[in-house]
């Protein structure tokens, strides 16, 4: 019992990232009908942001000692962050807290970079086959990930949690179980917690207001609602900027999890695609439901009993694959798709 | 019968492609790629792209994981130079016959669905392949650091090697590596027996392509493009067809995927890696998809460029410059170095981007429009001539 609990925790964590993303890229399918290939470059950009307020906010300044020497008698240098000498210990605060900090940077950056994406380039493919859509976007991500990589370089760059979360907390005790049988990262409930209100947010954002409602009229059938007069193209290029604050939101939040490096778009990106083939191509609770489901799947399959059934085989490496292939093959629109989605 | 043959347009594009293909070690050693290493791949990503074209370029299939039937054709190259010989050709054998029926599997699932759907699906298939040959197979593949021959390799039919020394793959005695080196008008020709092989069979490879191009076969496969729907209406079962291209176009990658084996005998994980299903898919769309020569000409072009710029590092560009004040060369060092050197794979991005959104039927139809444009041009120039000389005469006017 404990173990199963402790799999499934251990599963949300990935799959709250995966239902994001997976959630991201089906506001975009579903209201543009375009595959982005360049969704996980996004989800890297967002991650990327996090290491540069990090980097901005731990800023220091260096003096040098007038009577204190080093041990080459050389005067020795005094660091302090900025941030610290212009607001003491709010500062202090405000450098910990860098990854909350970010989230201000994010949305903004992230509403940015998607309507420019959409204005710039996307916007002149609606017409095209959806072969020149996932080859343009592959490019762009293939570019995106390169221009990444020329500045902060090729390896990892690893973000602290903030001190009072950095900790794992006895989840079981919690929960009245044995004291000392689940204990879990702080930073991944938080995570999942975060993951949930995005969730909830994006939700309840179509489903309560106008402009909500106006995009799902336009996901269910674009020409009418153009017909009445509403510039609902306008609303689209809305929407893909708001597709690409949820994932960018996404990465910045993993970075404590995941150290940011250029390629970590492209890694999920592959497995976001699956999720959200299994939830059914332009089924948002479809993709939320599937992103979670594989995501506590994988964690799963990596204990060893299970290992252990399949005669030792990583079967965590391969499990959201052949569990694709087989949803794919009895039910071929995934588990929650509609009908005429992407049929030809 | 010959002069019947000759006309034949196919026939000669067939002859002056494998004379072409022929005379590579002359014809690149004044652009500085006559060497073996660079002509081989050449050749083998050539057949990579013929084979991928078959596929996308006739039926619009895009599949995104053609780089696991080259992976999986390297992997069973170099276990049929452990096992059985160094030949090359119980390798080129097994490692088409065993991507083969990875197509087959692949396909089979993948082609249940079409457009988006069949490309995340192949997309998902090839990362599965490299996940499976990264970590999982390693007893198989021997993981991160890539299957290698080895000196205690069974080798049931050479034998073991005694010499201590590391046999070379070769063709009946042949070896793969073995040159020729010709002096010729101050230039050092290399005429290298891998490349000849890769040649050969980039010559078969291709007319076998005509030859599928041509068919009614290839003509089914063209209709699956332009409507599939109306051909299910028309009680066709396409997909026997949509498979027997996938698998066809498997095997190619298999081929190539054997061949460049042979010619340096070890196999790796990252050959499966979705940037090399990327790059194949960028050769044929460079070259011109749904075309003979596109998918050829990309591939030479892609493989050229990346040898070329992935060698200039900060130093050369300097030297292009020296002309120059030091201070605009500075600024031109910096504005050029991100996309040269180890920022190649930026600059492939960027004219992959170029290519699609500007010349979405490749460099062949590039071609086409430049010579329609000239040809209009001309004839508007010998029409015009004529009429404004006219028009200059002032007897003429009234």
């Amino acid at each position: 019992m404990d173990a199963i609990l402790l799999q499934i925790l251990n599963g949300l964590d990935k799959g709250s990232a995966y239902a994001l993303i997976a959630l991201g890229l089906t506001l975009i399918f579903g209201t543009l009908g375009v595959v982005n290939f360049a969704h996980g470059a996004l989800f890297m950009i967002g991650a990327f942001c996090t290491v540069v307020v990090n980097g901005l906010l731990s800023l220091e300044r260096v003096t040098l000692s007038e009577t204190e020497t080093n041990p080459w008698g050389e005067p020795l240098e005094i660091r302090v962050q900025y941030a610290e000498l212009w607001f003491g210990d709010f500062g202090q605060l405000m450098v910990d807290y860098s990854v909350f900090w970010s989230l201000l940077f994010v949305i903004p950056a992230m509403l940015l970079i998607g309507i420019a994406m959409e204005r710039g380039l996307i916007k002149h493919f609606y017409k095209r086959p959806h072969a020149d859509q996932i080859l343009v976007t592959f490019g762009l991500a293939i570019v995106l990930q390169e221009i990444i990589k020329q500045i902060f370089g090729a390896n990892p760059i690893p973000q602290p949690a903030p001190d009072a979360l950095r900790g794992a907390v006895d989840v079981g005790a919690a929960l009245g179980l044995s004291p000392g049988s689940i204990i879990y990262p702080i930073w991944r409930l938080v995570y999942f917690l975060f993951a949930a209100l995005i969730i909830g947010g994006v939700f309840a954002f179509l489903r309560f207001t106008t402009f909500g409602m106006v995009v799902r009229a336009g996901m269910a059938d674009r020409e009418t609602v153009g017909l009445l007069g509403i510039d609902i193209d306008k609303r689209f290029t809305a929407m893909f900027g708001i597709a690409a604050v949820v994932t960018g939101l996404a990465g910045a939040m993993y970075t404590p999890i995941l150290s940011p490096n250029y390629h970590m778009g492209m890694d999920f990106l592959v497995l976001c695609f699956v999720v959200v083939v299994v939830g059914g191509m332009g089924s948002l609770p479809g993709a939320v439901a599937a992103g979670f489901l594989l995501g506590v799947l994988q964690s799963f399959a990596s204990m060893t009993q299970v290992k252990a059934l399949f005669f030792g085989f990583s079967i965590d490496q391969v499990i959201i694959y052949l569990v694709a292939v087989i949803i794919l093959l009895t039910r071929p629109r995934g588990l929650m798709g509609r009908k005429g989605v992407m049929e030809t | 019968m010959l002069a019947k043959l000759l006309n034949n347009k196919d026939t000669m594009l067939v002859i002056v492609f494998s004379l072409v293909v022929l005379a590579a070690p002359l014809l690149l050693a004044p652009l500085g790629a006559g060497y073996p290493d660079l002509m081989q791949r050449f050749a083998i990503f050539g057949i990579f792209a013929i084979g991928f074209n078959i596929l996308f370029g006739l039926t619009g299939y895009l599949s995104f994981g053609h780089a696991a039937f080259l992976g999986v054709g390297s992997y069973s190259a170099v276990w049929m130079f452990k096992l059985l010989s160094v030949n090359i050709v119980p390798a080129i054998l097994l490692s088409v016959l065993i991507s083969g029926l990875f197509a087959l599997v692949i396909g089979y699932v993948s082609l249940k669905r079409s457009g988006i759907y069949f490309s995340i699906l192949t997309l998902a298939f090839a990362q599965m392949s490299f996940n499976l040959a990264y970590s999982v197979l390693t007893p198989i593949t021997n993981g991160e650091t890539g299957l290698q021959l080895a000196l205690d390799d069974p080798r049931v039919l050479d034998g073991a090697s005694t010499e201590g020394v590391l046999p070379s793959p070769q063709l009946f005695g042949l070896e793969m590596n073995d040159t020729a080196q010709v002096p010729f008008l101050g230039m050092e020709l290399q005429f290298n027996v891998g490349f000849y092989i890769c040649a050969l069979i980039l010559i078969a490879a291709f007319f076998i392509s005509l030859r599928i191009f041509r068919s009614s076969f290839g003509m089914m496969l063209r209709a699956v493009k332009s409507n599939q729907t109306r051909l299910n209406y028309t009680g066709i079962n396409t997909k026997p067809y949509t498979l027997a291209a996938f698998v066809i176009s498997g095997m190619y990658a298999g081929l190539a995927g054997g061949l460049m084996a042979s010619m340096d005998p070890l196999a790796g994980a990252e050959r499966m890696q979705w940037t090399a299903s990327g790059e194949v898919v960028l050769m044929t769309i460079m070259g011109g998809a749904g075309s003979l020569l596109g998918p050829v000409l990309g591939a030479a072009i892609i493989k050229y460029f990346e040898n070329i710029f992935s060698r200039i590092n900060d130093n050369v560009i300097e030297a292009w410059f020296t002309f120059l004040p030091d201070w605009l060369g500075d600024i031109l060092v910096t504005l050029i170095s991100p996309f040269v050197g180890k920022g190649w794979h930026l600059s492939l991005g960027l004219i992959f981007m170029l290519v699609v959104i500007f010349l979405p039927g490749g460099l062949v139809e590039g071609a086409q429009r430049v010579s329609r444009w000239t040809v209009r041009s001309v004839k508007r120039l010998q029409h015009s001539e004529p009429g404004s000389s006219k028009s200059l005469e002032p007897g003429e006017t009234h």
